[in-house]
Formats: structure tokens, sequence, C-alpha cells
């Protein structure tokens, strides 16, 4: 069934057609529509499913967390401020391998207040142990939530959607409902081999001394590992039944390009149109958007870049006294593999547009520079 | 004669805690009522460690150890994941020290009492930091000696009265205990057990350790600090009809109760008198609450 909806509420419905069991959230614009919705849905009693309506976002991951550990599917959604509050508790969620999913609407941290696109709330959690998706389309958010749990449970790791205010968040666009009784073949219920439970009583999280926390690290690397493979699978079974495909990459005319502009988020869906309009004036450029940030998949993309001359990356993030995070990435993946010179952009920052112009001014830059150059600030004004 | 403290055990005697602890003791006595269809949830505290080093546990009864400032939250995200399931009869217990109440911890035990949740918390009040080394914290009295209070400054300044903020969200049961009245903490255990909504139980839970007192007075202690009014044995119901469940004929003089510990030995006359005045005018005020 096709419906016009908003990106938030993709986020809800792909919540509700996963029939998470305890939602725990708190408000924060431009969040606040997709917890709204569920709360709806479940005093409507279209979900079964309790929602805690908690006090905090620190609490409101720690109630996943509860809820996960008792073998209860357990769903969060934030933004910015939120998910830096979460951060002790996503640590948490990571190490203890609970498979919660979450949406983040990608909002620039204050100060100054803004409520608007930036994906550095998202990327300073990389290091947490949760698988990171970032959707460029209202479909993919709904999508990617089926898909997350379908992953997640599979290697006990937490799943991360990411979309960017407003942009998404706030936009309609026409989005696919899966029928249920597809999804609840895709997606059964959630049976961990392990959880609390009076039957078989055991301590989770308890005091680990170093004779085993390091291999519980290292396990935890393995799954993420495994998940590569894991989410391709997950993404194959997907499309089976609604004819549409996820993988961790996606490249665009990437196959005979002489540059490859490496993007994520909405700015990957503009920057598509960018593309085919450059390729109308005769220059081979491709666009390959990063969807999984973690698992990095770096097999996949040096399979896509490997021939070409060149990469100009598009950053809507900085790592602050270095450059662009998806820039840092990319480079580590190509050190000592092949050597393609890169250069790095910094665009979109705190929402500001980032309109098709920008996107072949940013290409066109690229094309004639051969130098490579680590941090381009794109439009900045002093 | 009708035994009033169950016999079973569920805690092991394998577990870690110091000589003389009262938060051990405090969770045998909670265990003994709660019995084996009960989970808990276990913040940053002495019992983090007393439950034993992974792969071990002393508790019987499924952990789940969490972040300093969850337990209250922790314990309803665990009770939510069970209803869902149908497992409605589990008890939930957040089981937290007085720091991860007192302090770090209040927010989210708030958020938890406003919404009714129906878990049980329980904090073993042992009157500082002293898992991480004896530092003060809210709860800490006025007048003691803590690693972060030294005796050239030592804590000023009351102790912050829980029961009371709890009883101020209107919870359906607020209670103090102490483990030198271990039939008077079962009862309310057993009373917590057969309520539905929030339960805030406060036990008071001496330290050897941080106290600076010998091991063998702790239930001394945990029967002094009662019979000074110092921490009065009293509950709540429904935030508003307030009861003494041990009565105190004649309260004895708070130096009874201070001079088994070193933490209050530095304490000149004028500044035990403080502290005695302003026990009290707490047990004044708590006095005109009773029903």
């Amino acid at each position: 069934m096709k419906k016009t909806m908003m990106g938030n509420y993709a986020a809800s419905w792909g919540a509700q057609l996963a029939r998470v069991q305890v939602i725990a959230a708190y408000p924060i614009t431009p969040q606040t529509l997709i917890v709204e919705k569920l709360s709806d849905i479940v005093a409507d009693g279209e979900l079964d499913a309790k929602f805690i309506k908690v006090e905090s976002e620190h609490s409101a991951m720690a109630a996943c967390i509860g809820a996960s550990a008792t073998g209860a599917r357990a769903y969060t959604a934030t933004s910015a401020q939120g998910l830096a509050l979460m951060h002790e508790m996503l640590h948490w969620a990571g190490l203890a391998r609970l498979p919660i999913v979450m949406a983040n609407v990608n909002r620039a941290m204050a100060p100054g207040w803004s409520i608007w696109a930036d994906q550095n709330d998202s990327l300073s959690q990389r290091d947490t142990g949760w698988m990171q998706i970032y959707a460029s389309s209202a479909q993919e958010i709904l999508d990617s939530t089926l898909i997350g749990y379908k992953v997640s449970e599979k290697v006990l790791l937490p799943t991360l959607i990411s979309f960017d205010a407003f942009f998404l968040s706030h936009t309609m666009e026409v989005v696919d409902m899966p029928d249920i009784e597809l999804v609840d073949k895709y997606l059964p219920p959630y049976k961990p081999d392990y959880k609390l439970d009076v039957n078989d009583p055991r301590s989770f999280g308890a005091l680990t001394d170093e004779q085993y926390y390091y291999e519980f690290r290292y396990m935890m690397q393995k799954a993420m590992d495994e998940a590569v493979d894991i989410i391709k699978e997950a993404g194959k079974e997907y499309e089976k039944i609604t004819g549409r495909l996820y993988d961790l990459i996606h490249p665009y005319r990437c196959e005979d390009a002489d540059m490859i502009l490496v993007t994520s988020g909405t700015i990957a869906d503009t920057t598509n149109v960018a593309v085919d309009e450059l390729r109308a004036e005769g220059k081979k450029v491709g666009n390959l958007r990063i969807r999984v940030i973690r698992p990095y998949p770096k097999k996949e993309i040096l399979e896509v870049v490997k021939g070409v001359k060149k990469l100009a990356v598009i950053d809507r993030n900085i790592s602050p006294g270095y450059s662009g995070i998806f820039s840092q990435e990319l480079k580590s993946a190509l050190y000592n593999e092949v050597d393609i010179p890169a250069r790095s952009y910094i665009a979109g920052l705190g929402g500001r547009d980032v309109k098709i112009e920008d996107i072949k001014d940013i290409a066109n830059d690229a094309l004639k520079n051969d130098a490579t150059n680590d941090l381009i600030w794109k439009g900045v004004k002093i | 004669m009708r035994l009033t403290i169950p016999e079973h055990e569920i805690m092991t005697p394998g577990h870690l805690a110091c000589q003389g602890c009262g938060g051990a003791l405090a969770m045998r006595y909670m265990l003994k009522v709660f019995g084996k269809d009960t989970m808990l949830s276990i913040p940053a505290c002495c019992w983090a460690v007393i439950d034993g080093p992974f792969p071990y546990t002393s508790l019987n009864v499924p952990v789940f150890h969490t972040a300093f400032e969850t337990a209250a939250i922790m314990a309803s995200g665990i009770k939510a994941g069970l209803m869902v399931q149908g497992k409605d009869t589990t008890n939930v217990v957040a089981w937290a020290g007085d720091g991860g109440t007192f302090d770090i911890g209040i927010q989210a035990i708030s958020g938890a009492a406003e919404r009714n949740d129906d878990v049980t918390y329980i904090v073993y009040d042992n009157e500082a930091y002293m898992n991480t080394g004896i530092q003060r914290s809210s709860a800490t009295p006025h007048g003691a000696w803590t690693t972060t209070t030294p005796v050239k400054h030592y804590k000023k300044g009351p102790k912050k009265n829980m029961a009371e903020i709890m009883a101020a969200h209107r919870i359906p049961y607020t209670a103090t205990a102490s483990v030198g009245y271990p039939e008077d903490f079962c009862k309310k255990l057993e009373r917590a057990k057969n309520t539905k909504g929030f339960k805030f139980i406060h036990v008071l839970a001496p330290c050897p350790t941080g106290w600076k007192s010998d091991p063998r007075f702790t239930i001394k202690l945990a029967k002094l600090a009662v019979q000074t009014n110092y921490f009065p044995l009293y509950e709540i119901i429904d935030g508003i009809h307030y009861k003494q469940t041990v009565k105190v004929k004649e309260r004895k003089p708070l130096k009874e109760y201070l001079k088994y510990q070193g933490r209050f030995k530095h304490l000149p006359e004028d500044q035990v008198q403080f502290l005695q005045d302003f026990v009290d005018e707490n047990y004044e005020l708590l006095r005109m609450k009773l029903e």
C-alpha cells in the first residue's frame, strides 16, 4: 500500500510493522512526530507494545536496554542533544550486545541552537558498537527499520538509522508500506539464547577483569565483520518481498566514471541529479553513496573505486582539527590498497542547503584540480 | 513463636562484601522476602562488586548490572519488557547505593515514581560513595569525615531527606528501614512486594570500612541510629499517611550513636550538639505528620 508521508512517519510505521514491544522516548525537535505517531498507534491498540514516556533520552536508551535484555523488541528515536545525552548508554547497548533499533534525525549540535540537518550528532557515536545506517529517502527509513531488526537480532548489535532533519524528517514522500503478513515472515519474533529469565538466573554485565574483557571486544568486532554479509543477505531477502534492494553502498553511474563523488544522506540523492547533469555535459562522473558506515564496507568500496582517477568526498559533518569524517574513513580504506587522489569538501553544516549547483561546483572543482586536499569549505562566507 | 523472617536463603555466602557490611545483610533479607521470581537492576555501587566478578554471581536471581544513574529506569525497562511478554508476576527491584540514589540517579527515580512504574526501588544507604573509597554524597550526614570532606573541612549541612522527596511524588509506598530491625524491614519488603506501582524503601546499612567502626558493631549501630531518632523507622502510604513502625519510648542521646564511629571522632562538642538539635528537629517534623 502506497501512502504519502513525512520521513518521520516512515520511521513510526517501520517500528509498527516491526511489531516493536517496548518503546521508550523523550521529545526533541525534529524527532517528535515519530514518537507522537507511535504513541497514537499504541494507545489505539494497533500495536501491542508498552510505551514508556521517560524523563530524558539517557533514560530512553536505558529503558530500551532493560526491555531488550528480557527478550523484548525495543525501539526509540532521538536527535542531536538527545543522542549525545544517550552516549553512555549507547556503549552499554553495544557491549551488552542488545539488538535495539533507533532512529536518529541528524541535527546540528548546539550551541548556537540549531534544529537543522548535520551529521555530527550520529558520527560522534561512531565508536559505540552500533551499526550505523544513513538513509536518503523516507522509504529507506521504513525499510531500514525492518532490515535493521533482522540484522541486529542475528549479529546481536544495535542499529542506528540516521536521516537528515527536515530534508527528510519533514518532507512528504510516497512510501510503499509492505503487507504485514510479508513482514511477519521476514521478521519473526525475537528469540534470544540468553536473556533475563527467573528460571535461568544469570548476572549480566558483572565486574569483568582483563582475563575476559579483551575477548568481549574481539567478539564484538567479529560480529561487526560478520554483519557486512548479513546486511547484504537481509537486503536481498527484503528485495524478494518488496522489490527494493538495499546494500551497504549504493553506487550510481560509477562503472565507467573518471571521477566518483562520495556522499551520504540526502546530499547523496541530490548528487545523483547533479551526476546526470554532469554526464549530459560529457563529464564522466559517478556517485557512491555510503549507506552503512558501521560496519565499514571497505572491500565493497574498493571494488567500486579501484579503477577511478579521482575521488571527491562531500561531508555534512566535521571532526574539528582534522576533516570530514566520511573523508577520513574513505582515505583510511584506500591506504595500502590503491593510490587514488582525493579532495574532501565540507558542505551544508547546520542545515545549509546543498543544491544541485553546489554539487556541480564541487565536481567541477575536483575535476580541474589534480592536487589532493583534505579540507575544502564549500561556500564558507568568511 | 511465629517466625517473621523467612528461613530460606537465596543469596549465597560466596559474595565479596567487607566484614560487617550492612548492605550485604540488607540484600539477604530482601531476597528472602522477594523470592526467586525476582530480577535486579544494580547500578554502580558496592553491590556491583559484591555480586561477584564475571562469570560468577552470588545472588541466584537474574541481575542486570547497569550505569550509575539508571537503576530506576533500568528496572522500569525490564518490567515493561516482562509485561509485554505476559510475565507480570515477576518482581523487579532496583537496588542502589546512596550515591546512585540521592545524587546521580535521582532524575530517573523521580521519572519512574511520577509514572508510578510497577517496580521496587531499594536504596541501601551507607552515607557516602564507599565503593570508590569513601567520598561524600548528599546522603552523608553533617559533621562526617569522608575522603572528600576531610577533618579540616568535614561535611557541612544536612543529609538529603530522600523519603520525603519520594513521598512528595505520592507513590503508593515509601518506607525507611534498618538492618538492625530485620522483622520491621521484612514486613516492609512484604508490603512493597504486594503493592502495585512504585515502591521506595530506604534502608540504613552501616559500613565499617567507611564509618570507621568495628564490624561487630554493625547491628548495634543500625539499632542505635533508630533509638537516637537519627533514623526513625516509618512508612508512608500514598505519600500522605505516615506511620511509625518502631516506636522509641525514650530517645538515646546522639552521642551514643556517634561514639562507635571514627568518622565523627573529630567533631567538637558544639557540632555534636548542632547535629543533636538537627536530629531532634527532623524528628519533630516527622512526629507532626504521624497518624
